[in-house]
């Protein structure tokens, strides 16, 4: 089954809103067992182990975190956030369909909220894709804010 | 004038043993007091010299609320200047680091400045000719900080002219510093990277008293520490397994109240102390291949394993910073306003050691230090709760007084049960003390001269 541009396009609006409505083992089940979700701190960032980056988490930490989320004392979310992203159409980069590998780029306006605050982030989300038994997985995801550089309060959900 | 300007025996009364005056936090004049005093009187963290490697390097930051330039002189010495102009007060560089040459140049109206700050020149300076201009502050140039020490790469800085010194003021707590630095077989470290940077809506002092606080991290992070633990049970491990870095550095938060009571806490004079004297969390971290035998290559066998041996915790340099010397860390909790503080949270590499040491430094910092992390998440709840809490005036005191003996001589260096929060009341000792240092006698020595 061959995978088309427009596969790619609506994985990707598909995992926004697995994230906007909270159904976080669904978008567990999106990625690769030795995938990565890195959000650099440093503008063009290249190095994502041996400098401080704001994530670099595997599916151990992934799952950590989302299962916190629901904790009876996660202090920090009673009560709980909410988030929204706001998609431009993802440009596809690569669509090497022998290997079955894909790549998307996309620039977001994430918003986050919590009781009165509200935060708005712009930024750039790097999907690389694999199509896998028939079905499209994320192996690898980067993350990059348009201010990385700035001071930030929590940011508890997942841009 | 409020209740505290010039009054040292108001200042000194926020204080009484075991429990400390709500003011401290919340008030706005005590947060003005605290820079104009204890920020001034005491040495102050800036940066480290690895930042500034070349000859014109320069790192913008804040001494407290204080804008200030560290910048590498032509002789080679690290020097620390207000940032701004003595011209119109525009700050002279923005960028946070950069290299300005031999000289910096105010982009307002091109008034030029060595890096020792001395003017060099002013265009069209025949308008000041005959204006008895070289009697202004202004032909004195950029002014430095009151004294800078560069301590094997760690840069502080005292704003007053006159006062304790370098030495006096740290005293054997850079046995810490020391233990971090040596933990390079080449004795030399250099910055990793930017810091993180964390903004957080409540006191500094909750966060420099928290990173004494033993008894918080098995309550207040049982959502990710214990989370961790279940969720890896559930994959069929147990307490034995080897655990991937990331478990490495997370399940120890959720270490018994005995296990924090056995590792003891220090204190030394001046504010300084540190929790860890006989383990810690990071004492089970796995051998790193290559490590050991580059210590030894470097310092010889003996005192490689007398680096090693140590693993202090967290060591709290007072007034504002942190630091962790088995993960080469340094945290410093910069004072914006009575209810607002930004943490700059930096990794270092100890020179001479294998990259997976920074890899380790890194994961560590992101996980807990940064403003993602799900274990910072919890701590700047707690902050922010009691930043908001502490206005109940139901009661205005906060308690401080676990294992309190009464009879505490905060000037002796003491090791005591790793729960106590003696080191709390060290600080406050002294806060007091140089809060005080020079209050009220300001008129005094203008009279004087």
């Amino acid at each position: 089954m061959s995978v088309t541009r427009d596969d790619l396009i609506d994985f990707v609006y598909d995992e926004a809103r697995m994230l906007d409505e909270g159904r976080f083992d669904e978008w567990l089940d999106l990625w690769l067992p030795d995938g990565h979700y890195w959000m650099p701190l440093d503008w063009k960032q290249e190095d994502p182990v041996h400098v401080t980056s704001l994530m670099y988490e595997d599916i151990f930490m992934l799952k950590l975190r989302v299962e916190r989320l629901n904790g009876a004392r996660t202090f920090s979310q009673k009560p709980k956030s909410r988030c929204h992203h706001v998609l431009q159409r993802p440009f596809v980069d690569e669509m090497n369909e022998e290997e079955g590998c894909y790549v998307t780029t996309t620039s977001m306006h994430y918003v986050e909220t919590r009781q009165d605050e509200q935060q708005l982030l712009a930024l750039t989300a790097r999907h690389e894709l694999r199509q896998v038994d028939g079905r499209l997985r994320i192996a690898n995801k980067r993350v990059d804010l348009l201010n990385c550089d700035a001071a930030f309060g929590n940011i508890q959900l997942l841009p | 004038m409020g209740r505290y300007t010039d009054n040292p025996e108001a200042v000194a009364g926020l204080f009484r043993g075991g429990e400390v005056h709500r003011d401290v936090y919340i008030d706005d004049e005590v947060y003005r007091l605290e820079m104009k005093h204890l920020f001034r009187n005491a040495w102050v963290f800036v940066g480290h010299d690895s930042q500034t490697p070349n000859k014109g390097d320069y790192f913008t930051t804040q001494v407290a609320d204080q804008p200030v330039i560290m910048v590498r002189h032509s002789d080679g010495e690290i020097k620390v200047l207000y940032n701004r102009c003595p011209h119109k007060g525009t700050k002279i560089a923005i960028d946070r680091t950069g290299n300005t040459g031999k000289f910096f140049r105010c982009p307002y109206h091109a008034w030029s400045f060595k890096t020792d700050g001395c003017l060099l020149a002013i265009p069209l300076k025949k308008g000041y000719q005959d204006t008895g201009f070289d009697k202004t502050e202004g032909a004195k140039g950029m002014t430095a900080v009151g004294a800078v020490k560069n301590y094997r790469g760690f840069v502080f800085a005292r704003l007053a002219e006159e006062g304790i010194s370098f030495e006096e003021f740290f005293g054997e707590s850079l046995s810490s510093l020391d233990n971090m630095i040596d933990r390079s077989p080449e004795g030399r470290l250099e910055v990793v990277g930017p810091p993180l940077r964390y903004m957080h809506k409540c006191n500094w002092k909750m966060l420099v008293e928290n990173q004494t606080d033993t008894c918080h991290p098995m309550v207040a992070h049982e959502s990710s520490a214990g989370t961790a633990v279940q969720i890896w049970k559930e994959l069929g491990y147990t307490e034995d397994d080897p655990k991937p870095p990331a478990m490495e550095i997370i399940a120890p938060f959720m270490s018994p109240y005995e296990f924090f009571e056995e590792m003891g806490i220090r204190t030394w004079p001046n504010g300084h102390g540190h929790t860890g004297v006989t383990q810690s969390i990071h004492s089970k971290y796995s051998q790193i291949p290559g490590y050991w035998e580059a210590m030894v290559e470097g310092h010889g066998e003996e005192k490689a394993a007398q680096i090693l041996g140590e693993n202090r915790h967290n060591t709290v340099y007072f007034p504002n910073i942190m630091i962790k010397g088995p993960i080469q860390q340094l945290r410093v909790f910069i004072p914006l306003a009575a209810d607002k503080t930004l943490v700059e949270s930096y990794i270092y590499r100890p020179v001479g050691a294998p990259d997976e040491l920074v890899a380790r430094n890194a994961m560590y910092n992101r996980m807990i230090n940064a403003p993602t992390s799900i274990v910072g998440h919890d701590d700047l709840e707690m902050y922010e709760r009691a930043q908001e809490g502490l206005h109940a005036d139901g009661n205005e005191w906060v308690n401080v007084q676990r294992l309190y003996t009464g009879e505490e001589d905060y000037d002796q260096e003491q090791v005591e049960n790793g729960t106590t929060e003696r080191q709390m009341r060290n600080q406050f000792h002294a806060w007091v003390k140089f809060m005080t240092w020079d209050m009220g006698k300001e008129p005094a020595r203008e009279a004087a001269e």
